[in-house]
């Protein structure tokens, strides 16, 4: 195949998070984003101009793209993440929308757990609110690598590099406080498409990326750590056909790192050792393996390896961390608080043990980054420091190192919904 | 280290491959949907890769309304025996004589909803504890806030603001008795990768989607095939066109396009240049502004 298509099979994914509220201009930055993509078709469009006419709005209202929900039409709020995705001929892109409202911090965490990019609104009449420090924050805490900030609306401050400057000190200055790898700044008005995807004339003052430059071109294949192979075994694949009598591979996604044919490997908890025999993905046999790709391994020796289980190279330099004892940030999920020394399911890859909470260090006042050793009550939408007991060792990295190794969640061991998630200190 | 790098279609054949896997180990007893349509068509293609060199450890299920078109049957069938892969057929017309559901009558009737009570049926009977289905996000607007692993109540319905968060690739699938889970594996996947990723790995597909020579008449906008069920409207004329299908499903709410497309390179040139989504042309989306949020609450696909 020639010209455009070929090039769209060279993609690279890239996903973000956006978190706002009604009124700084989100939706109708995504909107953009989405139309200047031609991500938006002729029948959505006529859609939304049907229920704009029904719900009273003059004009096209492009947050009904995303609200999908018909209690979150009739609210005029966003409840739930809502998943958007466009494509220009360099990257294809998934956006995570979460609603900004500080009741909606589960829903926020839940996007950001899997975001490459974060991107924060900033009305440029208001500057820095609470909002804006919470959403900060949450990048933070679940190590977002890049953060974009969009300072939106600068047509309603006369396009003011001034006011720019001030903004972007402001927010340096709360920064530092947080562990973000990657901070950009892009003066923006999402209504008039000023740097969103062109350049902006009001502005030349400005002289760094537009908006979607920055989306299609910063770095991400370093996001992932290539240093610690890990494997957490899925599923054990036994064809046991006449064909393949003896086949048995560990099948599973690797979270992070390489391996290669012939690389010696532990394999834990148990401890054994072996080498690489192949790595498969069907009847491609491959000669290295690494994140993010989903592989069957098989091993040169019969060793008894089942799910849960974790293998990784034995002259790794680093190996995982072996505990029973935990201490992690939480965000609180679920309407039933956090019961002190409860026991919960407490799933970590792909292995799952019963856990009990020994002690709640403290809460995070999200809004003020200040910590709170008094009211240690952890309730919905909640963030707190936590030490827990499982009734069996995990392997795990902390999560500043590994996404994938140094998460957890917490499912109730009644209801079966999952109450927490966890990052690994 | 840019060596070590995958293109999106790989990434999310990955992380598909990881969901299916995740099913296999969670559940006791699960099944995956197959219409004949693309969708289903690369949800099975990955399963195969899921567990290759085993056969799919588990069967499928085609919930039939017995209005098909006769190469989406042909193909199922061939499929099947060509991958020595069980396929259970759960027929609407059952349900019908059963009396568990009403024919719709007039000139729009249409088996699609009574889909949803053929296939609760056969998940409650069968006591499958998670159904995999080819549904993707950016379908339907609905769909947009739909979860990989999607909790279902003891009467199969969905309810959109008790959701489970889901946070990087942990999945929680544990339930009680009589509840199940609706799993879709390619919820990332886009009309364009998913048309990129089948002809990647050239997947063979029913001759519907390339363009043929077919008896179709238009109704309210949209081009319908002339089938023996099919009740025509005194003022709806038929032609013979060049037309291809975008979705295969119930043939009386499957909208064609016209379309000399005659191969996966010309299909694709199509899709970058379309202004409608391929839903455009269901007409069981068009009943109501919240037609499909209304349906999977119910249980629908």
């Amino acid at each position: 195949m020639s010209g455009k298509e070929s090039g769209y099979l060279d993609m690279e994914l890239l996903r973000f998070t956006t978190a706002g509220s009604v009124d700084d201009g989100k939706s109708t930055l995504i909107g953009r984003l989405l139309y200047d993509s031609k991500a938006i078709f002729e029948d959505q469009m006529e859609a939304i101009e049907r229920a704009s006419e029904r719900s009273g709005h003059e004009d096209v209202n492009l947050a009904l793209l995303t609200d999908g929900l018909r209690s979150e039409r009739e609210q005029g709020i966003t409840i739930d993440v809502a998943y958007r995705y466009f494509a220009t001929p360099k990257r294809k892109f998934i956006i995570a929308d979460t609603p900004g409202h500080i009741q909606y911090t589960r829903n926020m965490v839940t996007g950001a757990s899997t975001a490459n990019v974060a991107l924060i609104l900033v009305d440029a009449r208001h500057g820095v609110l609470e909002q804006t420090l919470r959403h900060a924050f949450i990048a933070s805490l679940l190590q977002i690598p890049h953060v974009i900030f969009c300072i939106n609306k600068m047509d309603l401050v006369e396009y003011s590099q001034e006011r720019y400057e001030q903004i972007k000190a402001d927010i340096d200055a709360v920064s530092s406080k947080l562990s973000v790898k990657d901070i950009r700044f892009v003066p923006i008005s999402a209504l008039n498409g000023d740097n969103v995807v062109d350049r902006s004339e009001p502005m030349s003052w400005y002289d760094g990326p537009t908006l979607m430059y920055l989306l299609e071109n910063i770095h991400i294949s370093s996001d992932i750590n290539h240093e610690d192979f890990r494997f957490p075994v899925q599923y054990v694949i036994r064809p046991q056909s006449a064909e393949w009598p003896d086949y048995r591979g560990y099948a599973g996604r690797v979270s992070s790192g390489d391996i290669k044919l012939g690389d010696e490997v532990t394999v834990l908890p148990s401890g054994f050792a072996s080498k690489v025999k192949s790595i498969d993905m069907m009847n491609e046999s491959m000669e290295v393996g690494f994140a993010p790709q989903s592989v069957s391994i098989t091993l040169e020796d019969d060793i008894d390896i089942s799910r849960g289980d974790m293998i990784v190279k034995t002259n790794n330099g680093r190996a995982p961390q072996n505990s029973q004892d935990i201490e992690l940030m939480i965000c609180w999920f679920n309407e039933r608080a956090l019961v002190p020394r409860g026991k919960y399911v407490i799933r970590h890859t792909s292995s799952d043990a019963r856990c009990m909470i020994t002690e709640v260090k403290y809460k995070m006042n999200i809004n003020t980054l200040e910590k709170n050793e008094e009211d240690k009550s952890v309730g919905m939408n909640d963030i707190a420091r936590v030490k827990l007991r499982s009734t069996k060792p995990l392997f795990f990295d902390s999560y500043n190192r590994n996404r994938f190794t140094g998460s957890v969640i917490l499912v109730d061991e009644g209801t079966n919904e999952t109450v927490a998630a966890g990052m690994i200190i | 280290m840019d060596k070590y790098r995958i293109n999106h279609l790989k990434e999310l054949e990955a992380e598909s491959i990881f969901v299916i896997r995740e099913v296999a180990a969670q559940f006791e007893n699960p099944v995956m949907l197959f219409s004949g349509g693309k969708d289903s068509i690369v949800m099975f293609h990955l399963a195969r890769k899921a567990f290759w060199p085993a056969k799919v450890p588990f069967p499928l299920m085609h919930i039939d309304t017995g209005h098909n078109f006769p190469e989406a049957i042909e193909y199922r069938d061939r499929t099947m025996e060509e991958t020595g892969t069980k396929c259970i057929v759960a027929l609407v017309q059952d349900s019908i004589n059963e009396g568990r559901v009403v024919e719709e009558k007039g000139v729009n009737a249409s088996r699609n909803k009574l889909q949803t009570t053929t296939l609760l049926d056969a998940i409650e009977s069968r006591k499958f504890d998670a159904a995999m289905g080819g549904g993707r996000r950016d379908e339907e607007k609905a769909r947009a806030k739909e979860r990989f692993f999607s909790h279902r109540d003891e009467f199969g319905q969905w309810d959109p603001k008790n959701q489970r968060p889901e946070l990087w690739n942990i999945f929680n699938g544990r339930k009680n008795m009589g509840e199940h889970f609706r799993v879709f594996p390619i919820s990332n996947w886009t009309e364009m990768d998913v048309w990129q990723y089948i002809y990647m790995e050239q997947i063979d597909l029913p001759s519907l989607y390339f363009t043929h020579k077919r008896e179709v008449f238009n109704r309210d906008g949209v081009w319908l095939a002339k089938l023996p069920f099919m009740q025509l409207k005194d003022t709806e004329e038929v032609k013979e066109l060049d037309v291809r299908c975008r979705t295969i499903g119930d043939v009386t709410c499957t909208g064609l396009t016209l379309s000399t497309a005659n191969s996966l390179e010309d299909i694709i040139h199509e899709v970058a240049s379309t202004r409608t989504t391929e839903r455009g042309g269901r007409a069981d989306d068009k009943r109501s502004e919240s037609a499909m949020e209304d349906r999977k609450r119910e249980g629908y696909f």
